[in-house]
């Protein structure tokens, strides 16, 4: 599929978030100021600050349990912060109903580690459930979906069941889940983290055709090896978690 | 809940019905429940409609009918028996009044004393059937001239043992209308414990299907849509069953007494029909009240 394909079928799913949401300035869309994370009484985060600005291209690096995943979490919702607050598209998250969380998680494509699909329903299904959940009617969606489906290379593979499905397979159609509402954000847990280095390398290049089409991109991983293959190739921020602070990492990545 | 919420609800989507995943037991079980609740439901409707019948009957029969005994000494009994029959005759609101004559009355003693009882031998009083008109006259009034006029008549307008009798019939009548409310509190139980079952056991995806942006009325949806139309089938197919039933007793006749004439008659068949409708109900409550709890204990 076509770059312009792409934009084709993305662009024809706008959020149904208000863009009025956005901060008259700046307009930085997700923003943690002073965050920490507690649990059962140990703090796993502290005193993090970080802004994901439009178009910008982030990796998430740090020891496995550092607190890479609960970062994303507390990104997306699905976690609370203890301390500070963290602010998506100008609205702090602590103050969304559940109703407002929905319409935010609609601007937000998240590709989890672990995919979360639902096994009982076809692949194109699945890829398609954030457009199933926001309302819109797929009958007029098919070739959109198509042109997606392609774009990740599953094309073939959309009638199968997610357990029917390999590593990498599950990994891109994940991916496809993440920008099929056309997210201004999408935040990925270890895209790679289950795949092969040509697998790796494909998805890499899924993500920085995406960062090139104005998304903001996150991406958590260990795999350094990555990291350096997108940096010749984007400009990437390196943000490493390290005794539970998150740092900018140096030049030896 | 908001009118969106409930077109939301109601509203068949069947791509949004097929994010949950069909689950057995739940299923079976919201069918089975409502089949069986409809079925006692349906026999709760006829026997309320049945003993609503007989209460009104009784009462309307009773009050229509009186008796009036003539006890006097045997040369006066005629005498006083004429100036009773002309009283009545005169009192507003008496269609009829007959003396009953020798052999009528030897045959209600019949029972008794035999066939051959000497009527005409004992000192049995006279008695006079009256049957009242609309409306119906007025008793006490009659007792007062009759005690003046008439000083051996006693007036028998059956109130005594009338009363108990459509009492008893309308408190049958009260707890059927109680039966059909607890079936309809015991099926809103079972179909949320069946709820709550198919809701625990889809946690998964409830999670799944929030972090790709759906509202919890969306999600409460899928749920809703599906046990309401479980409940629907299941409650229709107990009525039809329900309603043979009936259709199977036997008719009412004056010998079968109180144990005919159950079923439902002339255009009380037609309300069985609201019993599915009921339960869809029921079930649509039950459903979004556990979907509810059940989605905000998940958050």
């Amino acid at each position: 599929m076509s770059p312009i394909g792409l934009r084709r079928a993305l662009k024809l799913h706008p959020p149904s978030g208000k863009k009025g949401d956005e901060p008259a300035g700046g307009r930085i869309l997700i923003e943690l100021e002073n965050v920490g994370y507690s649990y059962g009484g140990g703090e796993l985060l502290g005193d993090i600050s970080v802004d994901l600005s439009p178009g910008s291209f982030h990796f998430l690096t740090g020891p496995s349990g550092s607190g890479k995943t609960t970062l994303l979490k507390l990104c997306y919702g699905a976690l609370q912060a203890s301390a500070g607050q963290v602010r998506g598209f100008g609205q702090d998250l602590r103050r969304l109903d559940r109703d407002q969380m929905a319409l935010f998680r609609r601007r937000i494509g998240v590709v989890h580690q672990d995919c979360r699909f639902l096994d009982h329903l076809p692949l194109a299904e699945n890829i398609a459930l954030p457009l199933t959940v926001s309302g819109h009617d797929l009958s007029g969606q098919q070739e959109n979906l198509g042109e997606l489906m392609a774009w990740v290379g599953l094309t073939k593979r959309a009638d199968a069941l997610p357990p029917e499905l390999s590593g990498g397979e599950r990994q891109r159609a994940a991916l496809a889940r993440a920008v099929i509402m056309s997210p201004d954000v999408v935040l990925a847990d270890e895209p790679t983290g289950n795949v092969d280095w040509e697998m790796s390398q494909r998805l890499l290049q899924l993500l920085i055709e995406l960062n090139r089409m104005g998304k903001t991109i996150l991406i958590a991983t260990h795999d350094l090896g990555l990291i350096r293959a997108a940096k010749s190739q984007v400009q990437a921020r390196v943000l490493r978690i390290s005794n539970r602070r998150l740092q900018l990492a140096g030049a030896d990545l | 809940m908001s009118k969106g919420t409930i077109r939301t609800l109601i509203m068949a989507d069947s791509q949004a019905d097929r994010v949950v995943p069909p689950s057995g037991f739940t299923a079976q079980l919201t069918l089975f429940v409502s089949g069986a609740m409809a079925f006692l439901a349906v026999f709760a409707l006829a026997l309320s409609l049945a003993s609503g019948r007989l209460a009104d009957r009784w009462a309307s029969e009773l009050a229509r009918a009186a008796t009036l005994r003539i006890n006097a000494p045997a040369d006066q009994v005629a005498a006083q028996t004429r100036a009773a029959l002309t009283i009545l005759r005169q009192t507003p609101g008496v269609a009829e009044a007959r003396a009953l004559t020798r052999e009528e009355q030897a045959a209600l003693l019949a029972p008794w004393f035999g066939a051959d009882l000497p009527v005409d031998a004992l000192p049995v009083p006279q008695l006079i059937e009256i049957r009242g008109g609309e409306p119906g006259y007025d008793a006490q009034g009659l007792r007062l001239r009759l005690v003046a006029e008439v000083p051996g008549a006693v007036l028998d307008d059956h109130t005594r043992w009338r009363a108990p009798l459509v009492d008893a019939a309308h408190s049958l009548r009260r707890l059927a209308l109680v039966s059909i409310l607890l079936i309809g509190g015991a099926t809103a139980a079972m179909i949320t414990l069946a709820a709550n079952a198919a809701l625990a056991a889809n946690a998964q995806v409830i999670e799944v299907l929030r972090l790709v942006g759906a509202r919890d009325r969306y999600i409460a949806g899928a749920f809703v849509r599906r046990f309401t139309l479980r409940a629907l089938i299941g409650a229709a197919v107990g009525m039809v069953l329900g309603m043979a039933g009936v259709m199977l007793l036997p008719e009412a006749s004056d010998e079968g007494g109180f144990l005919t004439g159950l079923g439902f008659q002339g255009l009380g068949w037609l309300l069985p029909l609201v019993i599915p409708v009921l339960g869809a109900v029921v079930a649509f409550a039950a459903t979004w009240a556990a979907a509810r709890r059940t989605l905000k204990e998940l958050t």
